[in-house]
């Protein structure tokens, strides 16, 4: 197969009448790379994936593909296979001839399709299913049928729009590393799209949080997750518990936050936000729920700050505890299960802690909504 | 499973009321509209022709005579089979099916654009315009054709202005007239049923399609085509029996020499006055047709059951 490719887009706009779906979108794929565009539902991202694969002209910038400005070039002109969010497989069509599609309208014999057919159905694990209708298959099956469909064609960019979403979680976390590595065997680029932060994170090399047609970060999941750019990043992106407040000093990365109701905490400002916070600055401070910890020693302290346990839900491998901080402030904690029975009961009065340095301070800005 | 308890599952599901009425209605509608006419016209074409005192009498036995009057012709002819009468079956049948495709060629571009456009206001405004037309009477609508393809119609006046011919081209003599005419009567009756399925077909098929480097008219061979088979099919079929069946345009648009096989049957039952006879046409060109109909849905491998869908 064929290595896969670059992909980039330079201020790309995409509108539908006085609507902007995507605004000056500027993102840089590496080749063989896997990359995610990660944000709520209608925050855009089919519509970038569309205007990749050629569905869909950019009212303004540029996609390239390959380094080639993709201008003017339709969908079955283009390096790409897009896998639909509802698969799109032909119904009357037996599924070793949906798989190999695309070399039929090459006009490759039967049976070398034939051929090729079977070899692809022993890689998604499916041998002797290629003379099914779609419709005899499971939802995880259909899943693979769509995958080895698009692979056939051998694109140099895959494109794939939220292709789980259809399928339980159990089927659809054994998808998450079949797909990964199937992406790894082939070498190809894979852009692929989710509102599910763990898929993005468990498959991806890079990722795009996307809110509301403007890409907020791209980085790699390590850092979305820890380094947000954005305060809707570091909301969207796994749980967070967000004080406001103004910011008291600077020390370095560190800031202390004079909050509005826990007291003076201190945090590390993040990366996108250095240089741009003074002292005075109104901010955003985030702390993750398995960031906090019960605190032995109860001084107060710049990253310690009580409150009382509300109640307590058990997850399994972690609790999470609802607590109720000074004037009412809601926090959230989670401890690892490690055995015990319950580590606090409700009511309790509790002084948490956590490690400065994985709180961060960014300047004020929109919040994922619930 | 007894028929009591399918009965009384029935009447539970609809309520007594209603119950009463679909049966009846259904009833109603299968024996008395469909099933009696059609069975005693079947009867009617196996009687001989007689005056009505002798009816029910000794002489009233049941023949094949219609039967082999179609065939073979009068007995003591000179030819030793009915050839104009078979002539005039004959081309009904394949004038019939010359309009099916004709219609079915027009229509299902604009079924597909029409099924697929996701417009809301303009396709509707679109579906609007084409059943205008099918207010106006049948007749009316085909003398309308008539003048209009008439030596002096727009059609010659508009091609003379132009230079195009010299001399008024005789469209009615032509039966270009009675195609039109014949076509443009079943239109809805081809663009609807395709419509049906087309607009039911998930547009990500098409472009899945398209984005496996399909040119247009494979998408259409491979994926919409199969896909609205159910629909063209029953256009189809619509199409062809009510062409073969038409009275009104054969008569009105129909040049002197083409006679079409509906009114051969309506000449025998008008001013022949042989009802048996016109009876035994009728039957003929009822289960030929239907037989024709059956067999090209076997051969599109197209099932009856998927027809409805
Ligand atoms: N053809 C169109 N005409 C007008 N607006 C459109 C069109 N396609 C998409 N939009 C709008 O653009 C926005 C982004 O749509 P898009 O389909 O890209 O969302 P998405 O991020 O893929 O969401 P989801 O996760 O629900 O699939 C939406 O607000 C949608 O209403
Ligand atoms: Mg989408």
């Amino acid at each position: 197969m064929s290595k896969g490719v670059d992909v980039n887009l330079e201020n790309v706009w995409i509108k539908f009448g006085d609507f902007v779906a995507v605004r000056d979108a500027n993102v840089d794929i590496k080749g063989g790379e896997f990359f995610s565009f990660l944000g709520p539902s209608g925050c855009g991202k089919t519509t970038i994936l569309r205007a990749v694969s050629g569905f869909l002209e950019p009212s303004d910038g540029t996609v390239r593909i390959g380094g080639k400005d993709m201008a003017g070039i339709g969908p079955n002109k283009r390096p790409t296979a897009l896998i639909f969010q509802n698969l799109a497989l032909f119904p009357l069509m037996k599924v070793w001839e949906n798989i190999t599609f695309s070399l039929e309208v090459k006009g490759v014999s039967k049976a070398d399709r034939r051929k090729r057919a079977d070899e692809l159905l022993d890689m998604i694990a499916l041998p002797d299913q290629g003379d099914k209708l779609p419709s005899e298959l499971s939802g995880g099956q259909k899943q693979r049928v769509a995958i080895a469909r698009a692979l056939c064609a051998e694109p140099d960019v895959l494109l794939l729009d939220e292709p789980l979403s259809a399928l339980d979680l159990k089927l659809r976390q054994h998808m998450r590393t079949e797909l990964r590595e199937i992406q790894q065997r082939v070498g190809i680029t894979f852009i692929y799209i989710t509102h599910d932060q763990g898929e993005a994170l468990t498959m991806s090399d890079n990722v795009a949080v996307m809110r509301a047609g403007v890409v907020d970060q791209i980085a790699n999941g390590h850092s979305i997750y820890n380094d947000p750019a954005t305060p809707f990043v570091a909301s969207f992106v796994g749980e967070n518990n967000v004080f406001r407040g103004k910011i008291k000093s600077i020390e370095g990365e560190m800031a202390l936050i004079n909050t509005n109701r826990s007291g003076e905490l201190l945090a590390r400002i993040a990366t996108a936000a250095r240089g741009k916070l003074k002292v005075g600055d109104p901010a955003m401070m985030f702390i993750r729920p398995e960031a906090c910890n019960i605190a032995a020693d109860t001084a107060p302290a710049p990253n310690r700050l009580t409150a009382m346990v509300k109640h307590e839900e058990f997850e399994g491998q972690i609790y999470n505890v609802f607590l109720e901080g000074a004037e009412g402030k809601e926090i959230k904690m989670s401890l690892v299960n490690i055995g015990q029975h319950r580590q606090s009961a409700e009511g309790d009065n509790l002084t948490l802690e956590y490690v400065p340095d994985q709180a961060v301070v960014l300047p004020v800005g929109e919040l994922a909504s619930e | 499973m007894t028929v009591t308890r399918i009965m009384s599952n029935y009447f539970n599901r609809n309520g007594f009321g209603l119950g009463i009425f679909l049966l009846v209605a259904v009833v109603f509608w299968v024996v008395i509209l469909i099933v009696l006419p059609q069975i005693s016209m079947l009867d009617f074409s196996f009687r001989h022709h007689l005056p009505p005192p002798e009816m029910g009498g000794p002489k009233d036995t049941y023949t094949l005579e219609h039967y082999k009057y179609l065939v073979l012709g009068a007995p003591g002819a000179d030819t030793s089979y009915n050839v104009v009468d078979l002539t005039v079956f004959a081309r009904t049948l394949l004038a019939a099916f010359f309009v099916t495709i004709l219609d079915l060629i027009l229509c299902y571009p604009l079924a597909y654009y029409l099924g697929q456009s996701r417009g809301g206001g303009m396709t509707r405004i679109l579906v609007l315009l084409l059943i205008i037309p099918y207010w106006i009477n049948e007749i009316l609508r085909a003398f309308a054709f008539r003048i209009i393809f008439g030596d002096s119609g727009v059609i010659n006046e508009v091609m003379l202005a132009m230079g195009l011919i010299s001399d008024p081209i005789d469209f009615i003599r032509a039966n270009v007239a009675l195609y039109a005419g014949l076509g443009y009567a079943y239109i809805l009756l081809m663009i609807f049923p395709i419509y049906n399925v087309i607009e039911s077909l998930d547009r990500n098929q098409i472009e899945a399609a398209r984005d496996m480097g399909a040119p247009w008219w494979r998408i259409h061979w491979r994926v919409v085509i199969p896909y609205a088979k159910p629909g063209i099919s029953s256009g189809c079929t619509m199409v062809f029996m009510l062409s073969a069946g038409a009275l009104a345009a054969p008569q009105i648009l129909g040049g002197p020499s083409s006679l079409w096989f509906t009114q051969i049957i309506y000449q025998w039952f008008n001013t022949g006055g042989n009802w048996p006879r016109g009876a035994a046409f009728a039957i003929v060109l009822l289960v030929t047709c239907i037989v024709i109909v059956l067999s090209l849905m076997r051969l599109f491998k197209v099932r009856i059951g998927d027809i409805g869908k």
